[in-house]
C-alpha cells in the first residue's frame, strides 16, 4: 500500500523561479537562500518520493473570480506551467497522478471533505518554485524533466475567508486514511507551502516576524496540535495579510500521524518581500504501520 | 499562538470575523464585499495573462480599458499605477500582479510603491530584517 513517509513544507516566492530563469542565483544576496536546499536536495536523490501531494494556492492564474474552490485537487496526466504576465515559465510541465489523485477525491468525499476536481489546469509559481527548489542540479538548473509525479492540492487562501487551520489540519487527515488505502506500494511525500511572513499590499507591506515564525516551526514538531487553534486574524496581525498560507503547512502537517522528527531546517529573511521557511519532517510511523 | 478550544477554532458569527478585518493598520483584507466590486477591475487584470491582451493594452490602454465594465476611478488608478488605490476599488494583489508584470516589474518594486518609501528604502528595509510587527498589529490597541 501506498504510505506517507516525509512532510516538507517550502515558501514559494516568485522571485527565486525568476532567478532560476535567468540563472542569477549566486551572489551575496541569493547565495545563502538556494544554499539552504542543498541538504534536501542530496536527501531527495538519495531517498526519492514516487508522488508528491503538493499542497499550495493558486495565485490568481488557473482560478479567477469566476470559480473560487476552498480545496481542489488536481486529476490530469500533466499540468503545463501558466502564464503569470512575463510569459510561462520555461519549465517543464508536472506529471500528474491520475489514479491517486481520482482514489484522494473519492475517499475524502466519502470521509466528508467534497473537494473540487479538476482535470485541466495550469500551474504558478505556487507549485513551479517548490518543484525547483528541492529537484533542481546542485548549482540551480531546471531538470529538463521532473523525476516525480505530481497531485497538486489547490487551497483558497486569496478570498476571504480561507479555510481555517483546524479544517486544513483534517484535511491532511483524511488525504492521509486516503493515501493509506491506495493499494499500489508508493513512497509518498506530502508538501506544505507558502509563507512565512509577508504582507505584499498596502502602506504596511514588508512586514516580517521572524520570532513568530521561528515559533511556528518549532511548534510543527514540539507540540503541533496548537497550530490548530490560530486564528486567521493571528496570522494577518502577526505574519502580515499573506502569511495566512501558512494554513497549508497544516494540511501537511496534519498527514503525518505517526512521531514526526525534523530533519532539517531553513529559515532566511529576506527573500525578496518573503521569510523564506523550509521544513523536512520525517513521518517515523509510516515504516512499521504497513506491515 | 492557538488556545485550548480545539473543537471551535473560528468565530461562527461572520460579522465578528470581519469587524477584526478593519482594525490592521495598512492592510485590506480581500473579503466578499471588495471581491464584489472589484470582479471587473480583477478580471480585467487576468485578462493581461494573454501575450496578445498585454500588447494591446500597451499599445493604448485607455481604449484597452474601456472594453471593460468598471469605473472612471478604476481605470484612471490602473492608468496612474495606484496599487493602494487599485486595492481600495476592490482590486487584489495577485490579480493586480497580472498589470505590474505587464509592466516588467517585480513583486518587490511593485509592492514597494504602496508603502510611502523608495525602492532603494524599502529594498534596503527588508535586506535590514523586515518592516517590525511592533506598533502595526492594531489600531485600536496601538500594539
Amino acid at each position: 500500500m501506498a504510505r506517507i513517509t516525509h512532510g516538507l513544507s517550502t515558501s514559494h516566492i516568485p522571485a527565486i523561479g525568476a532567478m532560476i530563469d535567468q540563472g542569477r542565483t549566486d551572489g551575496d544576496y541569493w547565495a545563502p537562500i538556494f544554499e539552504g536546499y542543498q541538504w534536501t536536495k542530496q536527501y531527495l536523490a538519495d531517498n526519492m518520493p514516487d508522488v508528491v501531494i503538493l499542497v499550495y494556492n493558486d495565485h490568481a492564474s488557473a482560478f479567477d473570480m469566476k470559480i473560487i474552490p476552498t480545496f481542489a485537487i488536481g486529476c490530469a496526466e500533466e499540468f503545463k506551467p501558466a502564464d503569470e504576465g512575463w510569459g510561462p515559465r520555461p519549465v517543464p510541465p508536472v506529471p500528474g497522478h491520475p489514479d491517486l489523485a481520482w482514489h484522494i477525491a473519492q475517499s475524502c468525499i466519502l470521509d466528508e471533505f467534497d473537494i473540487t476536481i479538476i482535470n485541466e489546469m495550469e500551474v504558478d509559481h505556487g507549485l513551479s518554485v517548490p518543484m525547483d527548489v528541492m529537484f533542481d542540479s546542485k548549482d540551480n538548473r531546471t531538470p529538463a524533466k521532473w523525476p516525480v509525479r505530481v497531485v497538486p492540492v489547490a487551497v483558497n487562501v486569496v478570498t476571504y475567508p480561507p479555510p481555517t487551520g483546524n479544517r486544513c489540519w483534517m484535511l491532511g487527515e483524511a488525504i492521509a486514511r486516503a493515501v493509506e488505502s491506495y493499494p499500489e506500494d508508493l513512497n509518498v511525500h506530502i508538501w506544505g507551502t507558502g509563507g512565512m511572513s509577508h504582507q505584499l499590499q498596502g502602506p504596511r507591506a514588508g512586514l516580517i516576524n521572524k520570532e513568530w515564525d521561528q515559533n511556528f516551526l518549532d511548534l510543527m514538531t514540539q507540540d503541533p496540535e496548537k497550530l490548530r487553534t490560530i486564528q486567521h486574524i493571528e496570522y494577518l496581525r502577526e505574519t502580515g495579510s499573506e502569511g495566512i498560507e501558512m494554513v497549508m503547512w497544516l494540511i501537511m502537517r496534519g498527514a503525518l500521524q505517526g512521531n514526526v522528527t525534523e530533519l532539517h531546517r531553513h529559515y532566511h529573511v529576506p527573500c525578496s518581500n518573503t521569510a523564506l521557511g523550509h521544513l523536512v519532517l520525517k513521518n517515523e510511523v509510516a515504516e512499521t504501520v504497513v506491515a | 499562538m492557538g488556545d485550548e478550544a480545539v473543537t471551535q477554532t473560528m468565530p461562527r458569527d461572520v460579522h465578528a470575523y470581519l469587524a477584526e478585518f478593519d482594525d490592521i493598520p495598512g492592510t485590506r483584507v480581500y473579503t466578499a464585499q471588495r471581491a464584489r466590486v472589484g470582479y471587473h477591475l480583477n478580471q480585467f487584470a487576468m485578462s493581461l495573462m494573454k501575450d496578445e491582451n498585454r500588447q494591446r493594452f500597451l499599445a493604448d490602454q485607455r481604449a484597452y480599458l474601456d472594453e471593460w465594465d468598471i469605473s472612471e476611478d478604476m481605470k484612471q488608478a490602473v492608468l496612474d499605477r495606484d496599487y493602494n488605490r487599485l486595492l481600495d476599488l476592490g482590486g487584489n494583489i495577485y490579480f493586480l500582479a497580472k498589470l505590474f508584470s505587464t509592466d516588467k516589474l517585480s513583486f518587490q518594486d511593485a509592492v514597494s510603491t504602496m508603502t510611502g518609501m523608495s525602492k532603494d528604502e524599502y529594498f534596503s528595509m527588508m535586506v535590514a530584517g523586515g518592516r517590525s510587527p511592533e506598533g502595526v498589529r492594531s489600531i485600536k490597541d496601538k500594539n
